[in-house]
């Protein structure tokens, strides 16, 4: 056990609230992968898929904005993100990412539904798939580029957790949403992310080492634990099963749920590695006992 | 106003400020320090910092606990009492260490990286400082400092913290915490000289025999590339709260983005693997 100041913690635990942030990594997710599949799906003449999705990317994407707002500590000032663009700063690459985003994916989503413009419609399911893809990774930048030891230390792997989570989640939907006889690409593509999804966690477990007691323990142990199952089961039902109405639905209620708490998950390991001091300081510790060959402090660690 | 310099290393210079004052920090030398809280106090009163809780927490004299968007000036207190097999307090002997944290003005600061309103500005002394009426409370520069030192403040949903006395600063006078200090544990200047001051001092201290007496963060090599306040401590940074080795999270930024664009572009294929129409597949 490190040694601490009354074992307060060294950093702030993120003053982002649960579900909003928690809420828009799974929606945000979501809303992007959705927008790719209905490019993909729209582009090889599935319309039944390509509407669904791209209704669910509109909706996903605002509640997102509407979470994010309603997150902020002055909601009144939300525009001011749009007064500078830094590439330092995810959370600005981001909201410029999802304003340029949320019009398409709305305009995408109108032609498809009313028939109406179909010409700009296509043009938007373009546009909207083309930064979809952006939308559901950049996320994991934006949670990493924090001194939150959880997540900036799992800042590698994270990129491909949160495609694969999304794609889960696209797909889930997709399965949902519209008959097994058009949802071919939904079940492939959340088999694909699912996969994707489990093999990155394990990587970021791995690569953590000690430090990946907060994705183990506690809230967020179970949350991500119950997101595991729920993605076995659904992966079984979606390769077994479905062609059956019934199953391919519950099979993508399964990864939907599933996508959503791996992300609650990995946003509640985050806060928790931000309270515990020795979270901070011993891989800190570590890293200085690797930099130092012999013991320069004369303290005792 | 100090002469001017335009050295390529200093952050005024890489903010953009053509020519301008010398970097001004703070060296705070705990060794000195008495635990009186004027620091505290002066701060709260210049910058009108609202009172932010009146308790009794049972950490010594500490009832301000940390940093915080309210405390922008925190003085830690930690007793020592000697135990077998404490190298640095013999048994029977104690110690009682008091320290004033600040905020460290980072060379290469966090906050100012990732604030997407740019309402976080490097000002012409190098410094780090909020602009309130820009601030609209994303709450990113919280996450992002690896000190803890900025905070939101629930009453009026924006970030704050330590200004260095940017106001003082500009009508050339020292910070109010500095100004209060009885015993020059604060030192205020140009933060060559403060660095100056500090090897000089960690001389002193080595020649009585204070081993260990050592300098935290004034070291540009270091993983926030040197603070604008730095100190001297006398037992381990996180015995005082602070982060042993600390690095600004953006320094891998752009290993982030580009696992980004490989996991964007993994994403985008995979779309279009489950798409294709394979052989004896439903479309």
């Amino acid at each position: 056990m490190s040694r601490s100041y009354y074992g307060r913690p060294v950093i702030k635990e993120p003053v982002w609230h649960s579900p909003d942030v928690a809420g828009y990594l799974f929606l945000g997710g979501l809303a992007g992968a959705s927008s790719l599949l209905a490019g993909f799906a729209h582009a090889s003449g599935n319309s039944e898929l390509a509407r669904a999705s791209k209704t669910a990317a509109t909706a996903a994407i605002g509640l997102s904005t509407a979470a994010l707002i309603r997150d902020l500590g002055r909601p009144k000032r939300f525009l001011n993100m749009l007064r500078v663009f830094k590439v330092t700063s995810p959370m600005s690459v981001g909201t410029w990412l999802i304003s340029s985003y949320g019009p398409l994916a709305g305009a995408a989503a109108a032609s498809a539904l009313t028939g109406k413009l179909p010409k700009a419609g296509a043009a938007a399911t373009v546009g909207a798939a083309a930064l979809g893809a952006g939308v559901s990774t950049y996320t994991a930048a934006l949670i990493c580029d924090t001194a939150v030891p959880a997540w900036h230390d799992g800042h590698r792997e994270m990129p491909y957790v949160f495609a694969g989570s999304a794609a889960t989640a696209a797909g889930g939907l997709g399965m949902i949403a519209v008959a097994p006889r058009h949802a071919g690409p939904a079940v492939r593509f959340a088999v694909l992310g699912a996969l994707t999804e489990l093999t990155a966690k394990s990587l970021l477990l791995k690569r953590l080492g000690e430090g990946a007691k907060p994705y183990q323990q506690g809230r967020a142990g179970k949350l991500l634990e119950v997101g595991e199952v729920l993605t076995a089961a659904g992966l079984a039902g979606a390769v077994l099963a479905s062609r059956d109405r019934t199953t391919a639905a519950l099979s993508g209620l399964a990864l939907l749920a599933s996508s959503a708490l791996t992300r609650f998950g990995i946003f509640e390991a985050g806060r928790a590695s931000a309270r515990d001091p020795a979270e901070t300081i011993e891989p800190q510790r570590r890293r200085l006992l690797k930099k130092q060959s012999q013991p320069s402090r004369t303290l005792p660690r | 106003m100090p002469e001017l310099t335009t050295a390529a290393s200093d952050p005024a210079a890489l903010a953009g400020y053509d020519a301008h004052p010398p970097r001004m920090g703070f060296f705070t030398d705990t060794s000195v320090c008495i635990g009186c809280k004027a620091c505290e106090v002066a701060c709260k009163e210049w910058n009108s910092v609202p009172e932010d809780g009146l308790e009794l927490t049972g950490m010594s004299f500490d009832n301000t606990v940390g940093l915080s968007a309210s405390t922008w000036r925190h003085v830690a207190f930690i007793e020592q009492i000697g135990r077998p097999g404490d190298a640095t307090t013999p048994p029977g002997d104690s110690r009682w260490l008091m320290s004033s944290d600040v905020c460290k003005h980072c060379t290469e600061a966090a906050c100012l990286d990732v604030c997407p309103t740019g309402a976080l500005f490097r000002t012409e002394f190098g410094t780090v400082v909020v602009q309130d009426d820009v601030c609209n409370g994303c709450g990113y520069c919280v996450s992002a400092c690896p000190f803890g030192v900025i905070a939101r403040r629930e009453t009026d949903g924006g970030a704050h913290k330590c200004t260095l006395c940017y106001d003082r600063l500009t009508d050339g006078q020292m910070p109010a915490c500095a100004k209060a200090c009885p015993t020059q544990s604060i030192q205020f200047g140009p933060l060559d000289e403060l660095r100056e001051r500090a090897n000089a001092r960690i001389g002193e201290l080595h020649d009585q025999g204070k081993d260990e007496a050592r300098l935290y963060l004034e070291n540009p090599a270091d993983g926030i590339g040197g603070a604008g306040a730095f100190f001297l401590l006398l037992d381990d940074p996180e015995v005082y709260g602070l982060p042993p080795d600390p690095v600004v999270t953006t320094r891998d930024l752009p290993r982030m983005w580009r696992h980004v664009a490989t996991a964007s572009a993994a994403l985008a294929a995979g779309a279009l693997l489950a798409t294709l129409r394979w052989k004896g597949t439903s479309r």
